[in-house]
């Protein structure tokens, strides 16, 4: 049986759907930090399918700016999440409300 | 058949890893096995001919970004438990559900597109003049690309910056 | 001659230090002094000026001195469109430049004569007189001198002014606040024709500049016969000349203008603001002479105002109110000149009456202030004792305004008389009767001050309290010099005033000189000298008469005889037999009413004219009240009423819908409220519904659709 890119979508789409699970249902930041990088991963299998099917390269490149935002997104993200708290003493999103009215 | 026996083992561990990763009360074995699930996507990047990403995908996420997640872990010296406390009015359920029908237009997508259009048409590979992976993705990101590569570089310097400062007790 | 304009200027500066600094921190000499310097400075200007023009081509000159109003384009009668453009010119000219002789060498001897007499006043006063003096001769001076019609009623208006001012000087006076204030409205009457004219004569010509008019005018058919619009423009002017001259019939603010100090008198209101209105007649020359018309009008209240100026100052007994009817009386001679067609012969008066008349109201000035400020003729007698200079120059006068020759006026007058006589034998025949009168009361003025027995108040031997309050209610109005200026009896004046009486004394004597007639075998000198300025320029009419020299013998020996009779009826009547004038006053006693109260011109102004408009006052007033304040009043109850409709609108209607609004923004926010859980969960799982929904509608376009 031969992998065809609809076996690489398949599993780009389960992944993700993974991510968003953990962005729904954690109430851990950290956790949820952790599920947007499988959901970035996810994404990033999809392209490189797509890049191999399709013989073109863009793709690739693409993943590697995705990559970087990766990188800037958990690299900002955990500093707020630091700097939050050392104020507050918790990383459950449920008590991150400060902002609520 | 070998490349076939290679996809199935290795979606099977990057699902059950990014379920594993969710689904773990400790959050440093959560980090663990973010670590196994992208070291697995390498892998299936070397399947699918992308050397240089796996390679990057290893230095930069396992390498890197999960490191920064264990340093996080570290310092958040937790107390308690942090799920302990629950807000009754979040809608995990209906998350969930939507979630759920989300993979099924997914998937129903992917399956009835890629049945009725068996072989996608093969776009006109763009006239490389150099050979090799690596060689062919820097030839892009230095020609075609270089403006948002630049501002990929920008993004990331102003990300260690806003990083300094967020994290830094005082300036 | 470039020069000119510095002529006003002097005094304008003078006029401005005085009234700016002078009153707050001048000394009375300082302030004496700066008047004096600016006077005397604008003299020699003048001399200098017309020096020049005497042996100058072409006399006249014109100097620009800034553009007034640029250019406006206004319609004009022949359809075009005129430029009304009004620069800042000067004119010098024959007649100009004798005006301006006379009123900065009349102006600087008042000025030195005011020092003495005005030194009464208090500091501040002092250099407010001198302010206004300055300022008088800057607008006088403007006036001879403006080159437009726009120019001169700027001067014009401005001599008014300062003609106000100094008339009510001693504004604490009731009489000379009054005096002030219908001095100023009886000239709104005349400026009002004035103003009318100028308009006209834009509208007819097209420009407002003195030699433009002329030469259009010039051009024109002479109005024979008809009333045309160069009548109307003269009669226009002429309103004018009325009111600023004192003329029948706006004569009557002239014997009340003798309130203010009398060296006012002597400058403004006899030798020069009141001639102007002759000035402006003169300078207009050829306009009039092509309106025969209001030839003869101006020539008729020229006789008319001298006689009957003439009767009233037969019995006055304030000694200036009988040289202010006289002054009334002598530019009637002078109006009667230009009636006539003897331009010259009017300018000439005009320069000689400058003289003699300023000469005797500096004289009686004089008096006046010898006497401890008595100006009542019947109180005073044998002064000729006290002040022999005062006699001997005011005596100078009185020949000269009699008509004696060989003094001044006996030449004016003379060949005005003679050139009425040419012209009309009635119109001579009422000015010679009123030169007899003038003779007449100028000589019984001489002989109640000067000969036969003092009847004034006795002083010297009871320096007493009754006489220091005697003094005190004497000049009550005045600021009374506190250091006890106790009065010693009728004294003669300082230098400083005796000495512009000598001088114009001389001038009195020896002005006439300039206009010998013809038939003495000298050169008239003034007129041919002055005809220039009467005429356009090309039109040259030979001066020379054909009259028999014989004629004009006889004319002259007549008035002599009718002047010295007139000296000796006087001296018959006050000197010999001073009885006899009461007597005579007994006898006719309705016409010595009549003429005491002036023919009660006065009196017939207060019925109608001011009643009139006290009246009408009155009846607008009610109108205003009940009528108008009624619109008004109605108006704002409409607005009330709106207002009110408005507000129950805007009350109940819009805030309704405003609070509606608001209500239902209230209740929604609690339902709305709910929404927002603060959860960003909740957030992402509606953002997955958004993806959810996304993904949905593609399927359905992609595969159902």
């Amino acid at each position: 049986m031969e992998i065809t890119p609809a076996h690489y979508a398949l599993l780009s789409a389960a992944l993700f759907i993974i991510g968003v699970v953990g962005v729904l249902v954690r109430r851990n930041i950290i956790i949820i930090f952790m599920s947007i990088e499988l959901i970035l991963n996810a994404v990033n299998i999809n392209l490189v399918a797509n890049a191999r099917h399709l013989e073109n390269l863009v793709g690739q490149v693409f993943v590697v700016f995705v990559i970087a935002v990766a990188a800037a997104e958990a690299a900002v993200g955990l500093g707020i999440l630091l700097a939050f708290f050392r104020n507050k003493e918790t990383v459950n999103i449920d008590e991150m409300n400060v902002m609520r009215w | 058949m070998v490349e076939t026996i290679v996809f199935y083992t290795l979606s099977a561990l990057i699902l059950g890893l990014g379920v594993a990763v969710i689904t773990t009360p400790n959050t440093v074995h959560s980090v663990l096995f973010l670590v196994m699930n992208f070291l697995c996507v390498a892998v299936i990047y070397v399947v699918l001919e992308a050397e240089f990403l796996a390679v990057i995908q290893v230095l930069v996420y396992a390498g890197g970004i999960v490191v920064l997640y264990l340093f996080v872990v570290m310092l958040v010296n937790l107390k308690r438990d942090p799920e302990a406390h629950q807000d009754p009015r979040r809608l995990s359920l209906v998350g969930l559900a939507l979630a759920g029908a989300v993979l099924l237009e997914l998937a129903g997508i992917v399956v009835y597109s890629y049945s009725r259009e068996p072989s996608a048409p093969v776009a006109a590979a763009a006239a490389s003049p150099v050979q090799g992976n690596v060689e062919q993705i820097g030839w892009l990101l230095y020609t075609d690309y270089l403006i948002p590569f630049e501002v990929a570089s920008v993004l990331l310097l102003v990300a260690m910056v806003g990083a300094i400062v967020l994290a830094k007790r005082e300036l | 001659m470039d020069l000119i304009w510095l002529i006003p200027l002097l005094p304008g500066i003078g006029a401005a230090l005085n009234g700016l600094l002078g009153v707050r921190y001048f000394s009375k000499r300082v302030a004496a002094g700066v008047a004096c310097v600016t006077m005397g400075g604008a003299l020699l200007l003048s001399i200098g000026a017309f020096y020049q023009l005497l042996g100058a081509e072409h006399r006249e000159h014109v100097v620009t001195v800034a553009q007034w109003i640029p250019p406006i384009p206004l319609a004009t009668a022949s359809g075009e469109i005129g430029a009304f453009e009004v620069p800042w010119a000067f004119r010098l000219d024959p007649l100009s430049g004798m005006m301006i002789l006379i009123v900065t060498g009349i102006g600087f001897l008042i000025h030195l004569y005011s020092v003495a007499y005005m030194d009464h006043e208090s500091r501040g006063a002092y250099a407010r007189f001198f302010c206004y003096l300055n300022l008088f001769c800057f607008f006088m001076l403007m006036l001879v001198l403006g080159s437009t019609f726009l120019v001169m009623f700027v001067g014009w208006e401005g001599v008014g002014l300062c003609s106000y001012l100094l008339i009510g000087f001693w504004y604490h006076k009731q009489s000379a606040s009054d005096a002030g204030k219908k001095a100023f409205i009886v000239n709104r009457v005349g400026d009002w024709g004035f103003m009318l004219g100028i308009f006209l004569i834009f509208f007819t010509f097209g420009t407002l500049d003195f030699r433009a008019v002329a030469e259009a005018a010039a051009e024109m058919p002479v109005e024979v016969g008809g009333f045309g619009v160069l009548s109307a423009i003269c009669l226009l002017l002429f309103v004018g000349a009325v009111g600023k001259s004192a003329q029948i019939p706006l004569h009557i603010w002239l014997p009340d203008a003798m309130e203010g100090p009398t060296p006012v008198s002597a400058l403004i209101h006899a030798a020069t603001m009141v001639t102007a209105g002759v000035y402006m007649v003169g300078r207009n020359a050829v306009l009039f002479s092509h309106a025969p018309m209001v030839m003869q009008v101006v020539a008729w209240v020229g006789v008319l105002t001298a006689l009957l100026a003439a009767t009233i100052g037969l019995v006055q007994t304030d000694i200036k109110k009988v040289l202010a009817y006289s002054t009334v009386s002598q530019l009637g001679y002078m109006f009667l000149a230009t009636g006539v067609g003897a331009f010259g012969a009017a300018a000439f008066h005009l320069m000689t009456h400058a003289f003699f008349k300023a000469l005797l109201f500096l004289g009686s000035g004089s008096v006046i202030h010898a006497m401890n400020d008595e100006q009542d003729l019947r109180r005073m007698g044998n002064m000729r004792l006290y002040m022999p200079v005062t006699f001997i120059t005011m005596f100078v006068g009185s020949l000269a305004i009699a008509g004696v020759p060989p003094f001044s006026g006996f030449f004016s007058k003379d060949e005005i008389l003679y050139r009425t006589y040419l012209n009309n034998k009635l119109l001579w025949g009422l000015a010679v009767v009123t030169a007899g009168m003038t003779a007449f009361y100028m000589f019984r003025l001489i002989f109640m001050t000067f000969f036969g027995e003092y009847r004034g108040p006795s002083w010297g031997h009871q320096e007493g309290e009754d006489h220091a309050e005697a003094h005190a209610a004497a000049d009550d109005g005045h600021d009374a010099d506190a250091q006890g200026h106790a009065w010693h009896g009728p004294h003669e004046s300082p230098g400083l005033m005796t000495g512009p009486l000598w001088m114009l004394a001389v001038g009195a004597s020896v002005a006439g000189l300039v206009g010998i007639p013809a038939a003495f075998g000298f050169r008239n000198l003034i007129e041919p000298f002055l005809e220039p300025s009467f005429t356009a320029g090309a039109a040259h009419e030979a001066t020379e008469h054909a009259e028999s020299h014989l004629l004009e013998w006889g004319l002259m020996g007549f008035s002599v005889l009718i002047a010295i009779a007139g000296i000796a009826l006087a001296y018959h009547f006050y000197v010999r037999r001073p009885e006899r004038s009461e007597q005579l006053a007994k006898h006719w006693a309705g016409a010595h009413r009549w003429l005491t109260n002036k023919y009660y011109v006065d009196e017939l102004y207060g019925a109608t004219a001011i009643k009139g408009t006290i009246g009408s006052a009155r009846g607008l007033w009610t109108v205003d009240r009940h009528v108008v304040d009624g619109a008004v009043n109605g108006a704002g109850w409409l607005t009330r009423a709106c207002a009110w409709v408005s507000h129950v609108f805007d009350k109940y209607l819009v805030d309704g819908m405003f609070n509606l609004l608001a209500w239902v923004c209230t209740e929604g926010s609690y339902v709305f409220r709910r929404v927002q859980t603060g959860l960003i969960q909740n957030y992402a799982v509606a953002t997955l519904f958004g993806v959810f929904a996304f993904v949905t509608m593609y399927l359905i376009a992609r595969y159902v659709g």
